[in-house]
Order: structure tokens, then C-alpha cells, then sequence
């Protein structure tokens, strides 16, 4: 059930989320250090995920709930070796 | 005995030989014998019923919709070579039991022997052209296995690859030609074929036929010009050149032609190709074969142009012609074959085979002495012998035929007398020398009885042909005419015209001899072509260039095979859509919505960022995340989650294996092309998007001119399947069987990652790893407090998580795959936190054995399946309730799906654990503690690490 108010905050919040997977796209891209492209990225999966769950209220639909828990336990998996091979070099030593 | 049986019987028997050498050399050679002996009995058996004038048969369908069936006959054809080939090989077999030297390994010899009689004798009983075939290069890979058993001898193992390749191709050439024979006979059954001669030599494909088939028939058989690699094929053990190469193998071309002479012969064609082949190979090899000084030489020679003599008989296509060839493949069998061992005789005696060395050898050697003097009387056609039977019917045919033919005839017979007569006369006659390379004695019984065996039936059908073979010649020349042909085979013809020929090349022969001396000088003076230098030059120069072929096309470069299959690919698409029509899409678009162009724009971004960031690695790594989250969302986006969650548990297992390997990579990737070459293949890559681009527009813009094939799956997937959500119900349903490939591939290919790994580790890398040095500087905390509590949290939600997507897969989003993934990153979280070495000291699975049990339990639930009577991998599904969890639908589909999830946890583990082996060589030290600051540690808190 979606009632006018949440509409427009839906409306609200995509717009918001997708304008920050750009943002975070021109950090990943200008970086300079590595580790803000590696934030940049972690970033953009925390806002697929936001822009998931919108999805799913807009729809209805539990699916796209799940969906996101999933990326939300491993989307960060990378993040961590991507620091592990900044600080250390091997990912798993 | 079905003939099925006999036919499978060496075959089973070839296990043995190498088991029972263990026993002795004794023991080896019986037990073998017996395994012929068994075989000859089986055929011995079905003889009398042969020789009344019936064929035996039997037949099991093989793989019906190819024409493939198992279908064996017996007929007089297929009786005399099963006899040639059992018999003869009984014979073999003793004498290889003596001849063979205590250092060679006995076992492997009869293992050879016993497949190739297997193969022959499949050959000769086959009633269907494709077995046939099968059998046919079965006698090719196990001929090659026993010319070059002496595999230390260069000689051996050149004349086994000359031979193998040789009659490999003519092998293949004869695929072609049966193909198009079954094709024409609108069957391959032998026997249907046989009935639609007349069919077969109207049609237009008759002459192409012919060739292939007599590519296949004239390189196995040794006639011109592929008559070279017989006497290469020489380095042979005697038994084997005895065996293969004069009673059996060479003659299996000549089987069939016999056996296809029905439908083949009877046209020009066949007349010139066959009967001009045959001419021209009798009498070069006789030629040859009067000026070699080697014994084994001699005889392989004389053996091309007494096969040479035959086929000229079959090419004749008339009955008596028939007649004589048959009658003349005994005799030669017979004479041939206690040549050759007699032959062995003097090498394993003399040690040498020189027969400019030997000499005199009758006082030495008296037995074998008159074992040679039957056998080379009967070669050389003196009457009283069988060869003079046979002879005297072949120039009686070519005097029928013609002039040519006649004189050509007679001109190899004499040149046959010649060598004949010096294989008799210059080996065993003259006076004993002194300088032996060994002093010769007569062999003890085992090495001279097979031969003397042979040598009394040469007397036997020398002297009463009739009564000996007659009957039985007129059988087998029935199969081969399959008519009622007039056999009668007596020693005296009259004064008929093939007598005066015969005398004339006896006494040719006798002068030939007397003044070899001078021939053979200036035999030597004259240049002749070198089979063997043009077969190695032609050999060479067909390996250069598909070197250079696969060199061109392929040297090593990703990029170079890359634009060549892309360039290849754009054009074929190019020149496809020029000659179609071009109407525009008739579907309407959907509309846009501003979120999927943000993510759209995403991906354009990020991949031109990669063509522009892909030198500097990891950054370039870390813009492909990009790539995978989009794809992951997109997957979202149009209605696969399943898709999206493999994706997107992928893409965290690719980076880190990526990370894993970058470690030891530079990090920058070097500029090695010139710009001209960049922008060649920015072009191609370029053409190559937008090409594809235009082909996803047009089919998205189109209605399918076909019916998709989802609606299927939708309909069937619940009530087939057991399962609500058609993904998972097509990976463990539908098309099970691709993936239980696909699991074993991933197995495999983490199999081949942990023994390439384990190759490096041993080679020269090893000492490169344990010399480096790291390239980039190193942070203090090898595994940070809070990320050892964090993975350990999140380890049993996430397997927990990993259960769940299990469990439910069949009916949502989820399944084995996705669980797996899951379930391996939860454990890689745990090395990436505590470090590999204290990880895996705490978990007792040998990821090996778990990819095993998954392969394993994915195929037994196929073959529980097929137990119970059901196709492979068939499923069925019930609603079971497992205390605590509630009501689950279970397909039995789950237990394939386990398989599948134990395979992805072991691949992926193995993988990771190979991967990081490169760094404990790398000189990494084993971590005790599983953080750094253990705040659990007695005495250790605030401490810093030792």
C-alpha cells in the first residue's frame, strides 16, 4: 500500500541514492589515494543496496529485502581484500 | 561360440599376458596360446556350417540411429582370414615364446599381439562397415604398438610412426568411402551392401568411393605407391614382421577388396586402379627386392610383390581371377610366414641377417635349411610346392587378359625366382665361412616346429591341391564372387601357355642369380628415389606449416587470437546482415526510467574507464567491481535474482583470487605494442561492440520467430520439476546433465589450479619466491583485531544464510550454487582474518575429497534414477517436515543440488588454499595466535605482538 506521501518520498530517495552512485563513480574514477576509490566503491554497493530495498517497497515485493541482506554480507567481502592487499599485499596470509 | 564372443575373446585375453608374466615366460606364452587356441576352436566350430554353404551370423544393436550395429558374419571369406589369423598366430605365439630375448618385456608383447588379433579378427567377422572401420584402426594403433616395441631402437620406432601414419590415413580415407557406400546401399550392414552392386556402380559417387576406399585398402596392403613403409616396418621383432606383416595385417586391404569385389569390381575403373596397382606393385617389388642384402628386407619386399600379385588378381574382376587370389593368399600365408621365421632363425642364430655375411649355412643349420629350401621353392613357383599352383593360375589369368599383361607378369615372376633363389642359395648354399658373427647351430624345437608346421602344409597343398584345399577354395572364392565358381586345382595343366612362362622366369630367375654380382653394383650406381628421405621431407614439410598455421594464428598472445576470432567473427555477422533485409523492429520500446540510466551510465563509464585505467592493475580492479555490481543490479532489475546473487557472490570470489595473484604480478602492465597496433585492435574491439549492440537491438526490437522455449519450462517446472522457481529447476532438472558437466569442469579446473600451483612451487619459481621481496610496503597488522571479531560474527550468519538459500533454492530465489559461494566466502573471511595457516589447522576437510563427494553425490543421484528405471537424473518431489524446521518441499532434485554445493565450497576452497601456498613459499611466517593483540592471552593484554 502505498499512500501519496511515501510516493514522493520514494521519488525523493531514488533520486538522491542514484545522484550519489554518480558522485561515488567520480571519486572511484579521480580517486587520488586508493583507498578513497575503495570507500568510493564500498559506498556505491551500500547505496544498490538502498536502492534495492526502495525497489522492493515500491513493489511490494519480500524478494528484493533478501536480495539485499545478501549483498549487504558479502558486498563488503571485496572491500576487505581490496584493504588487505593495500596494507598487506597478500589477501590471505 | 557366438562370434561376438570370438571376436571380444583376444581382446579379453589381452589382460592377461601382462598379469601372467609374473608367473614366468612359460606360463605367459600358454596362457596366451590358450586365448587363441579358444578363439581358433570357436571358429573351428562354426566351419562345417561354412562349408556347407551358410553364413553365421550375429548382431546386437549398438547405436541403432547411426547405422552403428554390432553385427558379425562368418562366411568362407571371413573363415579362411579368422583361420589365417588364429592359426597363424598360434604358431606365432610359440615361436615368440623362444625367439623373444630374456630382457624383453614378454607380457607387453602378447598384450600387443593379443589386441591386434583381436582387431584383425574383428575386421574379417564384421558384418557392418563402421565396425569394420573401428576394428580397422584398431589394427593400426596396435600395429604401431609392436613395430615399435623395441622401443630403444631409432629404426623401431620411426618405421612405427611411418607405418601408423600411413595407414592412419589411409584409414580415414576409407571412412569416406564407406560412408558413401552405406549411403548409397541405404545401409551399412555388409550383407545389405553386398546385394546393391548393381546401384553402387551406377551411381555417381561409385569413383570417389573407390578411391577412398582403396586409399584405405591399397596403404594397409602396401601397394605402389604406398608400398615404402612395409619394409621400414621391419625393425619389427621377427614374430611381429612374420605375423603382421606377411600373414595377416597387409593382407587385411586385400580382404577387402575381396570382400567388396562384388559390388566394386567389374568396371574399368576398378579394372586400371586395382589391376594396374597390383601389376606395377609386383614387379617393383620383386625388382627391389632381388638387390637387398637384409633377409627381412628381401622378404618384405617379395611380400609387397606377391601382395601386389594378388590384388592384380582381384583387379582382374573375373572369376578365375578370384579363384587364383584366393588360392594364392593361403599359399603365400603359408610360405610367407615359415620364410620369415626361418629368418629369425638365422639372426637369432648368426646374429646377423646380412646375407652378404651368411653363406653355407646348410651343414651349420640342416633343418632350418630345408624349412627354407620348401619355403623359397614355393615362393619361387617350382612345382611339387603350392606356390607353383597359385603362380601358374596368375599367369594363366594375365595371359587371358592381355599382351601387357602377360609379358609384365612374367617379368615379375622371374625376378620372384631370383629372389627366391637367393634367399636359398647365397644364405644357406656355398661353403661354410669361418666369420660368423656368431657360430649358427639349428634352434631347439620351439623356434623351428611353427615354421616346419607351416612348411608340411606347403608340400601337403603342393602336391594334392585338390584334395588338401580345393573344397575350401571353392567356398571362400563363392564368398568373394558370391557365386558357385569352378574350382579345380591340379599340379599339371597341360602345355599350356602359363607353362612356357613359368619356365621362361624359372630360368630367367637362374641367370638373374648367377649374375647378381654385376646387377647388384650397378643397381647400387643408379640414382632411385629414397621412400624414406621424400616420406620425411613431406612429413617436415607438413609440420612447418601447420606450425606455421597455428604459429600465425595463435603464438601465445591473448590479443593476437583474440582480434583474429573477432576480426573472423565481425565479418562472417557483416556479410551476413549485407544480404538480408533490413525492416525495423516492430516492437514497441519500453519506456525509460531515470534510475536504470544512472546504473547504465555506471557501466559506460566504467568500462571506458577501464580501457583508460586498465595499466595501473588495481585500480583497474577495482572499476571491474563496478562492472559486476551493475551487472548484479541488472540482474535484479529484469527479474533474476538468482542471476544476480551468483554474480554477485562470483564477482567477490573473482577479486579475491585476482588480489591472491596480483600480489605476485607486477602492478603495472608494460607498453608493449606500438600505437599503429593499438589502434588496430581499438578498431576491431570497436566494430566488434557496436556490431553486437546492433545484433541485442534487433532481436529486442523483434517478436521470436520461434516460440521461446521459457514457456515450457514455466508450464512443467512445478509439475516436473518440484519446484517454483524455474532457474533452479533448469540447473538440477531440465538440464541436469549440463550441469553436473559443468560441475565436474569446475572441479577439474580446480584441480588443474592446485597442480599448476605445485608444479611451480617445485620448478625454478620457488627459489624466485623465496628470494622476494615484497614491492609494496607493508602495514604492521597482519590480522587487526576488529576484523578477526567481525568474520568470526559474521560466520555463522552467513553460513546459517547459506543453509537457508539451500534449503529454499528449489522454490526461490537460491540453490546449491549460490549456497556455495556463500558458504566459501564465509570460510574466506575467516583466512582473510586469522591468515591461512591457523585457518586451516582448525578445519579437518580435505577440499579434494570434497569436490569428490560432490561429483559423486550429483552422479549417484542420477544413477539412483536410472536404477529405479527412470532416465538419468530424474526427479521427484514429496513435502517432508524435518524437526525443528518446518514443512519443506524436498525434491530429490535437493541431493543433486548438494553435490552441486559441495563441488562450488570445494572449488573455490582448493583454489584459494593453492593460491596462497605462493605465499608461505614466499617466505611468509605461520601466525600462531589468531589476532594480533589476543586480548584472551594470558599475560598478553596491551601487549605488543612478539
Amino acid at each position: 500500500m502505498i499512500t501519496p506521501m511515501i510516493s514522493v518520498a520514494l521519488i525523493f530517495a531514488f533520486a538522491c541514492f542514484g545522484l550519489g552512485l554518480l558522485l561515488n563513480l567520480w571519486r572511484v574514477l579521480t580517486g587520488p589515494a586508493a583507498s578513497d576509490r575503495i570507500l568510493a566503491l564500498d559506498t556505491m554497493v551500500i547505496n544498490a543496496i538502498a536502492l534495492l530495498i526502495l525497489l522492493g517497497i515500491r513493489q511490494g515485493s519480500a524478494i528484493y529485502f533478501e536480495v539485499s541482506m545478501l549483498f549487504a554480507l558479502v558486498g563488503f567481502v571485496s572491500t576487505v581484500a581490496y584493504c588487505r592487499f593495500l596494507l598487506r599485499g597478500d589477501v590471505i596470509e | 561360440m557366438s562370434l561376438a564372443l570370438i571376436a571380444a575373446l583376444p581382446f579379453l585375453g589381452a589382460l592377461l599376458p601382462g598379469v601372467m608374466i609374473r608367473a614366468g615366460r612359460n606360463a605367459c606364452a600358454t596362457v596366451t596360446g590358450s586365448v587363441t587356441a579358444l578363439a581358433l576352436l570357436g571358429i573351428l566350430l562354426h566351419a562345417p556350417a561354412v562349408m556347407r554353404g551358410e553364413v553365421v551370423t550375429a548382431r546386437f544393436e549398438w547405436i541403432p540411429a547411426l547405422g552403428l550395429n554390432a553385427t558379425f558374419m562368418l562366411d568362407g571369406l571371413g573363415l579362411l582370414f579368422s583361420l589365417l589369423i588364429l592359426g597363424i598366430g598360434l604358431l606365432i605365439i610359440t615361436y615368440a615364446r623362444f625367439y623373444l630375448a630374456k630382457s624383453d618385456p614378454m607380457g607387453q608383447f602378447y598384450t600387443y599381439l593379443l589386441l591386434f588379433q583381436g582387431a584383425m579378427v574383428g575386421i574379417v567377422l564384421s558384418d557392418n562397415v563402421l565396425l569394420l572401420l573401428i576394428f580397422w584402426e584398431l589394427t593400426s594403433l596396435s600395429s604401431f604398438l609392436l613395430i615399435g616395441y623395441w622401443r630403444h631402437l631409432p629404426e623401431g620406432r620411426q618405421g612405427a610412426r611411418m607405418a601408423l601414419a600411413v595407414t592412419g590415413m589411409g584409414g580415414l580415407a576409407m571412412i569416406g568411402g564407406m560412408l558413401i557406400l552405406g549411403n548409397i546401399a541405404g545401409s551399412y550392414d555388409l550383407s545389405v551392401i553386398l546385394t546393391q552392386g548393381d546401384a553402387i556402380r551406377a551411381d555417381p559417387l561409385y569413383l570417389p568411393a573407390l578411391i577412398l576406399i582403396l586409399l584405405g585398402a591399397f596403404t594397409k596392403s602396401a601397394q605402389f605407391p604406398f608400398h615404402f613403409w612395409l619394409p621400414h616396418a621391419m625393425a619389427a621383432p621377427t614374430p611381429v614382421s612374420a605375423y603382421l606383416h606377411s600373414a595377416t595385417m597387409v593382407k587385411a586391404g586385400l580382404f577387402l577388396m575381396a570382400r567388396l569385389w562384388p559390388v566394386l569390381s567389374g568396371t574399368d575403373a576398378w579394372f586400371w586402379l586395382v589391376g594396374g596397382a597390383g601389376l606395377i606393385t609386383m614387379v617393383l617389388g620383386a625388382v627391389i627386392a632381388l638387390f637387398k642384402d637384409d633377409l627381412k628386407a628381401l622378404l618384405a619386399f617379395s611380400t609387397v610383390s606377391h601382395l601386389g600379385l594378388i590384388t592384380m588378381l582381384l583387379g582382374l574382376g573375373t572369376e578365375f581371377g578370384a579363384v587364383a587370389a584366393v588360392f594364392h593368399i593361403i599359399n603365400h600365408a603359408t610360405f610367407k610366414a615359415a620364410l620369415f621365421m626361418t629368418a629369425g632363425i638365422v639372426d637369432h642364430e648368426a646374429h646377423t641377417r646380412d646375407i652378404r655375411r651368411l653363406g653355407g649355412l646348410r651343414a651349420l643349420m640342416p633343418v632350418t635349411f630345408v624349412i627354407a629350401a620348401i619355403g623359397s621353392l614355393s615362393m619361387a613357383g617350382i612345382p611339387a610346392f603350392n606356390g607353383f599352383l597359385s603362380k601358374e593360375m596368375m599367369l594363366e589369368a594375365a595371359w587371358d587378359t592381355g599382351t601387357g599383361f602377360a609379358v609384365l607378369a612374367t617379368l615379375g615372376a622371374l625376378f620372384s625366382v631370383g629372389y627366391s633363389l637367393r634367399y636359398l642359395v647365397h644364405t644357406f648354399l656355398g661353403p661354410v665361412r669361418d666369420d660368423y658373427p656368431h657360430t649358427p647351430h639349428d634352434p631347439g624345437p620351439g623356434l623351428w616346429l611353427p615354421p616346419a608346421f607351416l612348411a608340411v602344409l606347403v608340400v601337403v597343398i603342393g602336391l594334392v591341391p585338390q584334395a588338401a584345399v580345393g573344397g575350401f577354395v571353392k567356398v571362400v572364392a563363392g564368398a568373394v564372387t558370391l557365386g558357385e565358381p569352378t574350382v579345380y586345382l591340379k599340379l599339371w595343366h597341360g602345355l599350356v601357355p602359363a607353362l612356357y612362362m613359368s619356365i621362361a622366369a624359372v630360368v630367367g630367375g637362374a641367370i638373374l642369380l648367377a649374375l647378381h654380382g654385376g646387377l647388384s653394383r650397378a643397381w647400387d650406381a643408379a640414382p632411385r628415389p629414397e621412400a624414406k628421405a621424400i616420406f620425411d621431407a613431406l612429413v617436415d614439410a607438413c609440420a612447418r606449416a601447420a606450425r606455421g598455421l597455428s604459429d600465425g594464428l595463435h603464438d601465445g598472445a591473448v590479443s593476437r587470437y583474440l582480434a583474429i576470432m573477432t576480426a573472423a567473427v565481425l565479418a562472417y555477422g557483416f556479410w551476413a546482415w549485407s544480404g538480408g533485409e533490413h525492416t525495423p523492429g516492430l516492437r514497441i520500446a519500453t519506456p525509460l526510467s531515470p534510475v536504470p540510466v544512472i546504473f547504465a551510465a555506471l557501466l559506460a563509464v566504467a568500462s571506458l574507464a577501464l580501457v583508460a585505467l586498465h595499466r595501473r592493475r588495481f585500480v583497474a580492479l577495482v572499476v571491474i567491481s563496478i562492472v559486476g555490481l551493475v551487472v548484479s543490479m541488472a540482474f535484479v532489475h529484469f527479474s533474476a535474482p538468482d542471476l544476480a546473487l551468483t554474480q554477485l557472490t562470483v564477482e567477490v570470489v573473482t577479486i579475491i583470487l585476482l588480489l591472491l595473484a596480483l600480489n605476485y604480478l607486477p602492478k603495472a602492465t608494460p607498453v608493449e605494442t606500438t600505437a599503429a597496433r593499438r589502434l588496430l585492435d581499438g578498431a576491431i574491439a570497436l566494430g566488434a561492440g557496436i556490431g553486437v549492440a546492433a545484433l541485442t537491438w534487433a532481436f529486442l526490437s523483434r517478436d521470436r520467430a520461434l516460440p521461446a522455449i521459457s514457456d515450457y519450462h514455466l508450464a512443467n517446472s512445478y509439475e516436473g520439476g518440484g519446484g517454483n522457481n524455474v532457474v533452479n529447476v533448469i540447473l538440477v532438472d531440465f538440464r541436469g546433465f549440463d550441469t553436473m558437466g559443468e560441475i565436474i569442469v569446475l572441479g577439474i579446473a580446480a584441480l588443474v589450479i592446485f597442480a599448476l600451483v605445485d608444479g611451480l612451487l617445485r620448478g625454478p619459481a620457488s627459489r624466485w619466491l623465496a628470494n622476494r621481496v615484497p614491492d609494496m610496503p607493508q602495514a604492521g597488522d597482519r590480522h587487526p583485531l576488529m576484523m578477526v571479531v567481525a568474520t568470526r560474527i559474521a560466520l555463522p550468519i552467513a553460513l546459517a544464510v547459506a543453509v537457508f538459500i539451500f534449503l529454499r533454492g528449489h522454490n526461490e530465489p537460491g540453490g546449491g550454487f549460490i549456497a556455495g559461494l556463500v558458504a566459501a566466502i564465509a570460510l574466506l573471511m575467516q583466512y582473510m582474518a586469522s591468515g591461512f595457516a591457523w585457518s586451516e589447522s582448525r578445519q579437518h576437510f580435505d577440499y579434494h575429497g570434497v569436490i569428490a563427494l560432490g561429483v559423486a553425490i550429483a552422479v549417484l543421484t542420477g544413477v539412483a534414477s536410472l536404477l529405479l528405471g527412470w532416465n538419468f537424473l530424474t526427479s521427484t518431489n514429496e513435502y517432508v517436515t524435518v524437526w525443528p524446521l518446518s514443512k519443506v518441499h524436498l525434491a530429490s532434485a535437493i541431493a543433486f543440488d548438494l553435490g552441486v554445493f559441495l563441488t562450488v565450497v570445494g572449488s573455490v576452497m582448493l583454489a584459494l588454499a593453492s593460491l596462497s601456498r605462493i605465499g608461505r613459499r614466499a617466505g611468509e611466517g605461520v601466525n600462531l595466535t589468531p589476532m594480533d593483540i589476543d586480548p584472551e592471552a594470558p599475560g598478553r593484554a596491551g601487549k605488543e605482538p612478539h
